[in-house]
């Protein structure tokens, strides 16, 4: 049970996965709680995005439980599954926007094909055209994701992660292979996504900067800037919690101090990361 | 070697599986009747031409042989039983099947393989789509009703390739011809020559799709399932025929 009372949205319990013998998650437990973020360091191949995709019960764990918003999903099937994902956003690693629609098409797709969302037809085009404002691709509504630039296909696919308001966000390596500036627009997003909305969000990632500008720095709206997060009440860094997964297993759990404070080698050189 | 066999089995069990569920589908909301007309076109009429060429020359090329071949017992004026028998029987179907399958099989292959390996699949999932329903269920469907259409289309033509050798090569008289083509023909000859089609219609659509699915490892991931699913097909549709004009001929034997 969560320490602070506050609710819990996930928590894995000695979760096991493997492919093909290979074991992918060993062992893993840990808790989500709500208006969390969570970031989740760790090297290529370290289990990141199976993480995820066992949260969002694409892949099923060997052993072990998942709990989405309180239920088990473990042994839900597929059909019983898509309730329960329609309450969760998911960026894929490459955006995963389906090429054959329009960018308009695929932001739409959640609120067109998820049973449990009941958004009439008529108010569809009105979400789809908020969630592209949202992440200042108004103009891109008629093209096909091929058309666009890496960092716009990215933000086209948090739009569709958001277009239905989910209380939960998963995002899979948002800044892979962008350009620092492209990457810097989209952790911002990211952290205008969780203030606006006060989304629960997890974070997988392998760049340490991601995880301190989401612990450190708050959206204000008056000016669209991200800003320090010091005083007003504005406390994100007792809302961020750290993990580093290696080879599938979790090395770390903690606030950012903590992680600082840390003389593991291996999380030591997550950290530098940030100085060069 | 035993690992081996194991991955054989599981193999055939993820087939398995996957085709009950495409099957399963069919009868289950949504319908994405959009889909299935979709790839009716890309599979029947995009295949329309090939079907039609190698059907004439089919047709054509076995009216050469066979003209010459009963010649020698002075039967010349049977060749047209024998043309619309091997036509509608087995080549019709088999090279039908074969043209499809290398056309569709291997287009479903890399089509779906690509959305496997950029997680397309998956966010389909995330999003409360079955992949299954979505993608498979509407090629089967499609594949299942356009390639016994194809495949009467392939039969005429062919009839109509050896009509055309027949006349202007071989000095036949054509309505001769076209009257051996026509009374050749059975109810059973019909029969498997639409039945045929229509189980090889599952092993062009589902072994496409199965390949597609299960593609790993990016494009070149995505280049070998194409191969292989063409491949199989491909086999399979040979070995199938042996089996279905097995089970046809031993009736005829055991009614006769």
């Amino acid at each position: 049970m969560p320490s602070n009372g506050a609710k819990s949205i996930l928590r894995f319990e000695h979760v096991h996965v493997s492919f093909d013998g290979v074991p992918a998650l060993e062992d893993l437990s840990f808790e989500v709680c709500e208006g969390e973020a969570r970031i989740i360091l760790g090297a290529a191949a370290s289990g990141k995005t199976v993480l995820l995709k066992t949260a969002l019960g694409l892949v099923r764990p060997d052993s072990g439980s998942v709990y989405l918003f309180g239920e088990n999903i473990t042994r839900l099937t597929e059909h019983q599954l898509f309730d329960i994902r329609s309450r969760i956003g998911m960026l894929f690693q490459e955006g995963a926007l389906f090429d054959s629609l329009t960018i308009e098409e695929n932001v739409a797709y959640p609120l067109m094909n998820q049973k449990a969302i009941h958004c009439p037809a008529g108010e569809v085009a009105g979400r789809v055209k908020e969630a592209l404002h949202f992440v200042e691709l108004d103009q891109t509504l008629a093209r096909f994701p091929s058309e666009l630039s890496g960092g716009m296909r990215r933000r086209a696919a948090i739009a569709r992660a958001v277009v239905s308001e989910p209380p939960l966000l998963l995002y899979d390596s948002p800044t892979a292979g962008l350009d620092p500036i492209t990457a810097h627009t989209i952790v911002a997003l990211i952290i205008k996504e969780r203030d606006v909305s006060d989304t629960t969000t997890l974070i997988v990632t392998h760049r340490y900067q991601d995880g301190n500008l989401v612990a450190n720095f708050r959206y204000n709206p008056d000016n669209g800037q991200l800003v320090p997060a010091r005083g007003n009440g504005h406390q994100p860094q007792q809302r961020t919690k750290f993990m580093v997964l290696r080879e599938g297993k979790l090395l770390f759990e903690g606030t950012q101090a903590e992680l600082e404070a840390s003389g593991d080698p291996y999380i030591s050189k997550f950290r530098r990361q940030t100085g060069g | 070697m035993p690992s081996v066999i194991v991955s054989v089995i599981l193999a055939v069990q993820e087939f398995y599986v996957l085709t009950g569920r495409a099957l399963r589908n069919v009868f289950r909301e949504p319908h994405y009747t959009d889909d299935i007309i979709l790839q009716m076109d890309s599979i029947g009429v995009g295949s329309l031409l090939i079907v039609i060429l190698t059907g004439f020359f089919s047709g054509a090329v076995m009216t050469l042989q066979l003209a010459r071949a009963l010649a020698r017992w002075g039967q010349q004026g049977q060749v047209g039983t024998a043309v619309s028998l091997t036509l509608v029987r087995e080549l019709g179907p088999a090279l039908t099947a074969l043209m499809v399958a290398g056309r569709n099989s291997s287009g479903m292959a890399s089509e779906i393989g690509s959305m496997k390996v950029t997680e397309q699949i998956d966010a389909m999932r995330a999003l409360g789509t079955d992949p299954i329903q979505k993608l498979v269920t509407p090629r089967l469907i499609a594949t299942c009703v356009v390639l016994p259409l194809l495949t009467v289309i392939a039969d005429f033509v062919g009839m109509f390739g050896g009509y055309v050798v027949a006349v202007l090569l071989v000095d036949l008289n054509g309505r001769r011809y076209w009257t051996t083509v026509w009374q050749a023909l059975g109810w059973d000859d019909f029969a498997q020559g639409l039945l045929k089609p229509f189980v090889f219609a599952f092993v062009v659509a589902l072994v496409g799709c199965y390949y597609g699915l299960r593609a790993t490892g990016g494009t070149q991931g995505v280049g070998r399932a194409t191969t292989q699913a063409v491949v199989l097909a491909s086999v399979l549709i040979f070995v199938l025929t042996f089996f279905l004009t097995r089970i046809f001929t031993s009736q005829l034997v055991s009614s006769s």
